[in-house]
């Protein structure tokens, strides 16, 4: 072979491995492109444009993000103690843990769900749910603070949960662990699975204050419940869920469950369950949970045990539920804004099944069933099937809407957000996540009217996303713009616990009603101080009552003596203040609990058994003014059955009131 | 026109300044804008003809760190007499409108200005007593350092930046005192001004 006739070889050779070279996807670094910072930047004492409400996952709290700039605004202490902010550990706090149980100071919240009027977010509210012992709580968006929690009986792994109607007239809780109900014999053999478990659906009426309170359950066969979202506009009056482990696997289910070609979509007519429960065709069922209230005039929670829920079983109901096949174990049921497609997500699908609503209709109407799954009928696939996303990726999780015609899945599997047209069917869009997404948010992208500016994905897997912090790495969020037809990564944010479900709404909604103080006059709290006169300490047998007032920058009393051993010590704390970002804090040298972190105008309570005999300071925590060090105080503890006599004071010592101190 | 009589456009100044310090009673007089580092949304402090008004509890608690006495609207004979005063007044505006003489028009300008002197006088007295009188156990004592506000325009005061102005019921009691320097004005170039509105017409 000749040189000159090699030579254009070399030069292809080349060209290849360059061009496969070039080829090799890019570090994710790349991904970002220009603008991008602009577009997430909010200067430095400027507002975010959105609220965004994470779950905190296996935190068990409820975090509170601005978008576009990521930046962490406050976590809302929710179904987990808190002791940074005295949650479950102040004598008012702690009934909002509370459960047949008794005190759980943990759960896991995966869900965040937006009050809504005629489907659009309101901004009253956003509800939380605990998985693990199953509790739905409301947040109130006022003071940023848990108002309540209701405990769901009957039910275990409340998953499927806080999903809301409309007008939030329900907020619903659903059982991904099926088990026994509550008032039958419990014990019984786990591979009895098939005959005794079952799987109960919640719906948590909704007062106009607030007020929760479990309306009716529904029994359902022991499947494992996921997710679910209430129909909108024409599809108003149902509810859908999506479950796997139509199996009804008790072991390996990793294995076991995955055995079907389809699980399932149930479609509730929750319209027709209100009207049967009205009609007193619901069972009532002896059962036992916790109801918790937080009130914001006591600043104290109180905690009732209820006895009793109504119930309705599927089966004796032949127009209430309907079972639609869903490929591949079905994980995010969505529904689409004009609420006429039902998008569900088979975590090892590799297609997007949309249901059409309208079908849906026809289809019972017609009678169109394969049979019946436990006694509910099973509709034909293709006959509530609108039609399948070919090829959009592997894994689709969730999906959110933008309003124009649009949804954006999350592909946990090839890690990635796809966006595609819901009448065409075509995926239109992709961009790769990092890495593995779960949920996704679109502001009001579950609404009837998604602001769709942008999209955030939250992430399960960040690897080296950030600096190393050990085996254990922060969850992360990231930002996309979606205004333009292609999907722009412009920031991602590491975020507390695990993020799941999240929403986001217009700051505008909420911003202006922010409380500020409360007001002193109104504090109810049996125990307040309303001013520094009626700061006093009160021996009730071996309880001493300590009112104490703070305020810039001293404690009324702060000097205390005449505390024993055997003695059960009740700082109540009242925060003096009426101004604005003046909390204070308190907390006492051994006392095994957390400290108190106190709301101008309001009184919280530490509990302390003092251990020895000696000297306790206590302090305020947060600082508060110049002179916060200085904003301190003692309490002394004497042996028991000592003579040394109650007393108290500020400013000025009083007289000796025995030997140890005329020395 | 009689002699010695006020014309009907004096007249109608007159009422209307009989109105305006008629509405300078129930308003704010007076404010004291505060601004620091740890108070971006500010605080005010109004003083109204009977009370004071504004964010007086904050700024009582914020007082004690310099060992400034704290405001109360009883410990000022002012609030008790103040309005009776405005009232006296606006009911001498009315009555000079309606006798419509100018010699009562000269006495009321006389005595109104006096009363404006001895108020300014009294509010920069109040000032001051609260500015100097300082406990000397206060926590925070910068030697020579005193907090009289400004009687009126800005005044740094340690991180506090006090900026003080007539608020709404001023502006209304100085307007009555233009309309009343006004009228003495048109009432004693009385030909000139009959021309002038003669030439108008």
């Amino acid at each position: 072979m000749k040189k000159n006739q090699v030579l254009p070889l070399y030069v292809l050779a080349a060209v290849v491995l360059l061009g496969t070279y070039s080829c090799k996807p890019r570090n994710a670094g790349s991904a970002v492109t220009s603008g991008a910072a602009e577009k997430a930047y909010v200067a430095p004492g400027k507002y975010d444009e959105f609220y965004n409400f994470v779950s905190g996952g296996f935190s068990g709290q409820m975090s509170v993000y601005g978008i576009p700039s990521g930046r962490l605004l406050r976590v809302i202490p929710v179904f987990s103690v808190d002791p940074e902010k005295g949650y479950g550990y102040s004598e008012e706090t702690k009934p909002m843990l509370n459960t047949s149980h008794g005190f759980v100071p943990w759960d896991d919240l995966h869900h965040t769900e937006l009050s809504q009027t005629n489907g659009e977010i309101d901004g009253r509210w956003v509800f939380g749910n605990a998985n693990n012992t199953p509790r739905v709580a409301r947040l109130d968006l006022t003071t940023f603070s848990t108002a309540e929690i209701i405990e769901l009986p009957n039910s275990a792994g409340n998953h499927s949960s806080p999903f809301i109607t409309e007008n939030t007239e329900y907020v619903v809780a659903g059982t991904r662990f099926s088990v026994p109900p509550d008032n039958v014999n419990g014990d019984v053999p786990i591979n009895t699975y098939k005959k005794n478990f079952k799987g109960y659906l919640s719906f948590i009426s909704i007062g106009k204050e607030g007020q929760m309170d479990i309306a009716f359950q529904i029994q359902c066969p022991g499947v494992d419940f996921d997710l679910s979202h209430a129909g909108k506009a024409k599809s108003h009056d149902w509810f859908f869920f999506t479950c796997y482990n139509s199996e009804r696997a008790n072991t390996l289910l990793e294995v076991n469950a995955s055995q079907k070609d389809k699980d399932f979509i149930l479609a509730l007519n929750w319209k027709k369950a209100e009207e049967y429960v009205k009609a007193g065709k619901g069972k009532k069922v002896a059962v036992k949970y916790a109801h918790n209230v937080y009130n914001e005039k006591t600043h104290t929670a109180t905690s009732e045990i209820r006895n009793e829920v109504t119930v309705l079983d599927s089966k004796d109901f032949s127009d209430l539920c309907y079972f639609i096949p869903c490929p591949k174990s079905p994980h995010g049921c969505d529904v689409d804004p004009t609420g006429e497609y039902i998008v569900g997500s088979g975590k090892l699908a590799a297609l997007i099944p949309v249901f059409s609503f309208d079908k849906l209709q026809k289809a019972i109407a017609n009678k169109e069933f394969d049979g019946n799954y436990e006694g509910i009928p099973v509709v034909k696939y293709e006959s509530a099937l609108y039609g399948e996303v070919q090829k959009p990726g592997l894994g689709p999780l969730h999906t959110e809407f933008d309003g124009k015609g649009n949804a954006i899945t999350s592909f946990f599997v090839s890690s990635e957000l796809v966006k595609w047209n819901i009448k065409d069917l075509k995926v239109l869009d992709r961009v790769p996540t990092y890495y593995s997404v779960g949920h996704l948010c679109i502001p009001g992208g579950d609404t009837r009217k998604p602001n769709a500016k942008y999209v955030i994905a939250y992430n399960k897997i960040t690897k080296d996303r950030y600096l190393p912090t050990g085996p254990e790495l922060a969850q992360s969020a990231q930002l996309f713009d979606i205004t333009g037809d292609k999907m722009q990564l412009i920031l991602d944010f590491p975020t507390i616990g695990e993020p799941h479900y999240a929403q986001a709404v217009s700051a505008d909604l909420i911003k202006s009603k922010s409380v500020k103080f409360f007001n002193i006059n109104d504090n109810a709290n049996p125990y307040v101080s309303k001013g520094e006169p009626e700061a006093k300490v009160v021996r009730e047998g071996n309880k001493v009552h300590v009112y104490i007032t703070s305020i810039r920058s001293h404690f009324n009393p702060d000097n205390i003596e005449g505390i024993k051993i055997g003695d059960e010590v009740y700082f109540h704390v009242t925060n003096l203040e009426q101004d604005w970002d003046i909390p204070h804090g308190f907390a006492v040298k051994g006392a095994p609990n957390g400290e108190l972190l106190i709301m101008p105008g309001s009184t919280q309570t530490l509990k302390w058994v003092p251990d020895r005999v000696g000297i306790f300071p206590f302090y305020c925590t947060d600082f508060c003014s110049a002179l916060h060090q200085e904003m301190q105080g003692y309490a002394r503890v004497s042996p028991a059955g000592s003579t040394v006599p109650l007393m108290f004071s500020t400013g000025k010592n009083l007289p000796p009131s025995d030997s140890t101190s005329a020395k | 026109m009689e002699k010695g009589k006020l014309s009907p456009i004096v007249r109608i100044l007159l009422l209307a300044g009989a109105i305006a310090l008629t509405v300078s009673i129930f308003v704010p007089i007076w404010q004291i804008d505060l601004d620091a580092p740890q108070y971006p949304e500010g605080l005010t402090l109004l003083i109204f003809s009977n009370k004071l008004g504004g964010n007086v509890d904050i700024v009582n608690g914020l007082n004690h760190y310099i060992g400034m006495k704290t405001l109360h609207a009883e410990d000022f004979i002012e609030f008790t007499v103040l309005p009776y005063l405005i009232g006296f007044f606006a009911f001498a505006f009315l009555l000079t409108s309606l006798i419509a003489k100018k010699k009562l028009l000269y006495v009321l300008l006389i005595v109104f200005i006096l009363f404006g002197i001895v108020a300014i006088f009294d509010f920069w007295r109040w000032e001051y007593n609260y500015g100097h009188n300082l406990n000397p156990e206060a926590a925070i004592i910068v030697p020579g350092m005193t907090y009289q506000p400004p009687l009126i325009g800005f005044k740094q005061l340690l991180n506090f930046g006090a900026y003080s102005i007539p608020a709404l019921g001023g502006w209304l009691f100085i307007s009555s005192g233009i309309l009343l320097v006004i009228s003495v004005f048109l009432s004693t170039k009385k030909k000139s001004s009959t021309r002038h509105l003669k030439n108008l017409q």
